[in-house]
């Protein structure tokens, strides 16, 4: 039997898997697909000062993450470089910060995670958190799309760039955070990566493309978890989540590319 | 705000844009009247795509750019300025714009009618379209919402002949049925020559405005661009016959 802060930790996670499909379909359209695997790390200075003054590192991670956020909006609005490049200098700076800051014995927990029972209020802030991204991506899905097709064309149709930029930058390092949580700073890219390219290679339109991307995200957190739950019960759910969507990637090269 | 010119639908008066200490655009006078087809020649780097951009507001400029009141702006950029590798059927490019300015769904198959754009082709992905379809989808896109201003850059880049004939013949169409004013960047100046009412050419060295009869000459051309295009004046003489 499960106890219920493991049934709010599934679900969470499920939910969670429908927003980084998301998320990172317009990562991958961004070309900036990577940053999810390395904006993570924008999180460890924060996640080592938690450590350092024991306070919930999830808290502090999320805060530094915020900032490194918003720095990366700046710098790339100042430089006029690619976001992926802004995010790249942050990342590897916070990196270096983080990795001195963090007790050794914390490191590995801080960088690979482990999935926990989660307790209702971190249950009910993670909900928050993933609807919010789905609802970000929802409503500004055809922005997106224009300023990704021409930016110029975009903002002749008087989408705000500069705005945009920052709430799609806002929600990718809340996607990575959620992810965080149950998946630690190596993985959490991992769900935003993978489903999204695999279902890439699925879908020659939009709308099949989001669809794809959320059902092998959501198949691949299921049956991670279940075959966590029934086989390999020693083992963090995690890394097998991510590498059965790896498999679902490897079957997706069977489609001939058109 | 100065006023404009009462019938005018544009008045640009003393337009200067920069980028640093780069002046692209010096004070640039200019009217257009409803109706016209202003074309905007002029060599590489003269500003011309840098104008439009103002003229839509995307860039700080200094100086005045007056529409007349109720005037909705149509945009069709460069057809190679745009990502044509996402995968995007041509119904969620248009949709996605159609959604923004929260039109009804069937407008956009009215649109894409209107523009001869086939049925069919809303169900394609924006990738594999030829050159001139591909031209159509984004005259279609600046056509939702129904503007009376079209602002077009560069529209048969990269198109065979009979294509740029094709696009050509369409914005002039549609400028006559629906009576749109038209500002139209080309490198084509024999097309410039047959369809455009008004030419500017942008020029640091010799700037002019006027009808096509009068700037469109050797003598201007020459000083317009270092030296003088392929192009003769003998366009002059059967110009209305070679599209007939």
């Amino acid at each position: 039997m499960h106890s219920p802060g493991e049934i709010y930790g599934i679900v969470l996670a499920l939910l969670f898997a429908v927003a980084a499909g998301l998320v990172g379909s317009f990562a991958l359209m961004k070309r900036m697909l990577l940053a999810s695997d390395v904006i993570s790390h924008v999180a460890l200075p924060g996640i080592g000062v938690a450590f350092l003054f024991g306070f919930n590192p999830l808290l502090g991670g999320a805060a530094t993450l915020f900032l490194g956020t918003l720095l990366i909006w700046q710098l790339q609005k100042k430089t006029g470089l690619a976001t992926e490049a802004m995010i790249g200098v942050v990342f590897a700076g916070s990196l270096a910060i983080g990795a001195a800051l963090t007790p050794q014995e914390d490191l590995v927990e801080a960088l690979f995670g482990r999935f926990q029972a989660l307790s209702l209020f971190a249950f009910l802030v993670g909900i928050v958190a993933v609807l919010l991204i789905i609802f970000v991506i929802y409503r500004f899905k055809e922005q997106l799309l224009l300023s990704l097709f021409s930016p110029e064309l975009a903002a002749a149709t008087s989408v705000r760039l500069n705005r945009l930029n920052l709430y799609f930058l806002l929600t990718f390092s809340l996607t990575v955070l959620v992810g965080l949580r149950f998946m630690g700073a190596l993985l959490a890219g991992a769900l935003v990566i993978i489903p999204a390219t695999t279902g890439r290679r699925l879908a020659s339109n939009v709308s099949h493309f989001l669809f794809a991307s959320c059902l092998v995200s959501v198949a691949a957190t299921s049956l991670g978890f279940l075959i966590t739950a029934v086989a390999l019960p020693r083992f963090s759910p995690g890394p097998i989540v991510v590498i059965i969507s790896t498999l679902f990637f490897a079957l997706s090269l069977l489609k001939k590319t058109r | 705000m100065t006023t404009a010119n009462e019938a005018s639908v544009l008045s640009v008066q003393r337009l200067t844009v920069s980028f640093g200490d780069r002046t692209v655009i010096a004070d640039l006078n200019f009217e257009v009247m409803p109706g016209q087809n202003l074309a905007i020649v002029g060599p590489n780097g003269a500003g011309k795509t840098v104008l439009l951009r103002a003229l839509l507001n995307l860039l700080p400029y200094e100086g005045v750019i007056q529409w007349a009141a109720g005037t909705r702006l149509g945009y069709v950029p460069q057809s190679i300025a745009a990502d044509r590798q996402l995968p995007l059927f041509v119904s969620d490019l248009l949709g996605a714009k159609a959604h923004l300015l929260k039109l009804p769904a069937e407008k956009v198959r009215e649109t894409a009618d209107i523009v001869g754009l086939a049925p069919d082709l809303l169900a394609t992905r924006i990738g594999v379209l030829s050159g001139g379809q591909f031209q159509k989808v984004l005259i279609t896109f600046a056509l939702l919402g129904d503007p009376n201003v079209l602002l077009v850059d560069e529209p048969t880049a990269s198109l065979d002949e009979l294509a740029q004939e094709h696009v050509y013949e369409l914005l002039e169409k549609l400028r006559l049925d629906r009576n749109l004013t038209v500002l139209l960047v080309s490198h084509d100046l024999s097309v410039v020559y047959q369809f455009a009412t008004k030419v500017l050419c942008l020029s640091k060295a010799s700037p002019c405005f006027g009808s096509p009869r009068e700037v469109l000459t050797p003598d201007t051309l020459a000083k317009v661009y270092s030296a003088v295009p392929k192009f003769y004046q003998h366009v002059h003489d059967h110009h209305s016959a070679d599209h007939a």
